[in-house]
């Protein structure tokens, strides 16, 4: 099993390299995530949008579409795109501790 | 990874709304995986990126030996043309569309531009049909000859749809 140790903890990964048990998350937990990802500091407008995929995949059981989160979370796509290059869902996703979205959109 | 795609160029050819969405989905999921992506329009998928076209881009029902009616039977030519067959099955499928979080066809051109994805019209076509650039949504950065096309597609994956 794939693991990766972060602020003192080894944590489970799924396929995707996402963290594989939604509790083992916490805020340092994402800043070390963002990161491996290349985003030196989470600011917050990253937080807008970390927290806005937590609350509707707590919901919904999937991680938002890019559609929804420029609708609902007070950030468009634009900004989205600046926050998490290269892959604002997937990105932030996996910052949020969450599986990758299955979804098209 | 040399391995994976950094950059496709696809070409939308078809102006019927099941001709436009897939060039649309595999752009928007292009720039979502981090891929480069530019969108070609030419002939009649030209009508996705024209101001007064692209809100009211139908379903053909005519025409299409796959298409079947609600409940899954084939649906005969002859009915696939009774007036208002098109516009009935337009509807259904923009409802099917917006369950699945799929866009309207100019919010969906929005998005993919302020994703930082690429829109261009196909000049031989823009001729052809006597139109300018006033004629498109503001999204369309520019009417480009083939060759150009092939220019900016450097490196890019082609895809014809």
């Amino acid at each position: 099993m794939e693991t990766v140790e972060v602020v003192g903890k080894k944590l489970e990964l799924d396929a995707d390299g996402n963290l594989k048990n939604l509790n083992d998350w916490d805020k340092e937990v994402a800043q070390e995530f963002a990161k491996l990802e290349g985003i030196e500091e989470l600011t917050d407008r990253h937080w807008i949008v970390i927290e806005f995929m937590r609350k509707a995949f707590q919901e919904k059981g999937d991680a938002p579409s890019i559609r929804k989160l420029t609708k609902e979370s007070g950030v468009d796509t634009k900004e989205l795109y600046a926050l998490f290059p290269k892959g604002p869902a997937k990105k932030a996703a996996k910052i949020a501790g969450l599986p990758k979205p299955k979804g098209c959109i | 990874m040399s391995d994976q795609i950094e950059k496709v160029s696809i070409v939308v050819s078809k102006g019927s709304l099941e001709g436009v969405y897939p060039g649309l989905i595999m752009a928007n999921g292009a720039r979502m995986e981090g891929i480069e992506a530019t969108l070609f329009f030419t002939f009649f998928g030209l009508d996705a990126i024209i101001n007064n076209r692209m809100d009211n881009l139908g379903v053909a029902t005519v025409g299409n030996p796959a298409m079947r009616m609600p409940g899954g039977l084939k649906m005969p030519t002859f009915l696939g043309a009774i007036p208002g067959m098109s516009k009935f099955a337009t509807v259904m499928m923009n409802k099917e569309m917006e369950n699945l979080d799929i866009p309207p066809v100019r919010e969906f051109i929005e998005m993919i531009k302020d994703a930082g994805g690429e829109l261009y019209a196909c000049k031989a076509t823009v001729d052809m049909f006597h139109l300018t650039k006033n004629d498109f949504c503001p999204q369309v950065d520019e009417i480009i000859s083939v060759g150009q096309f092939y220019e900016k597609s450097a490196g890019a994956q082609i895809i014809f749809t």
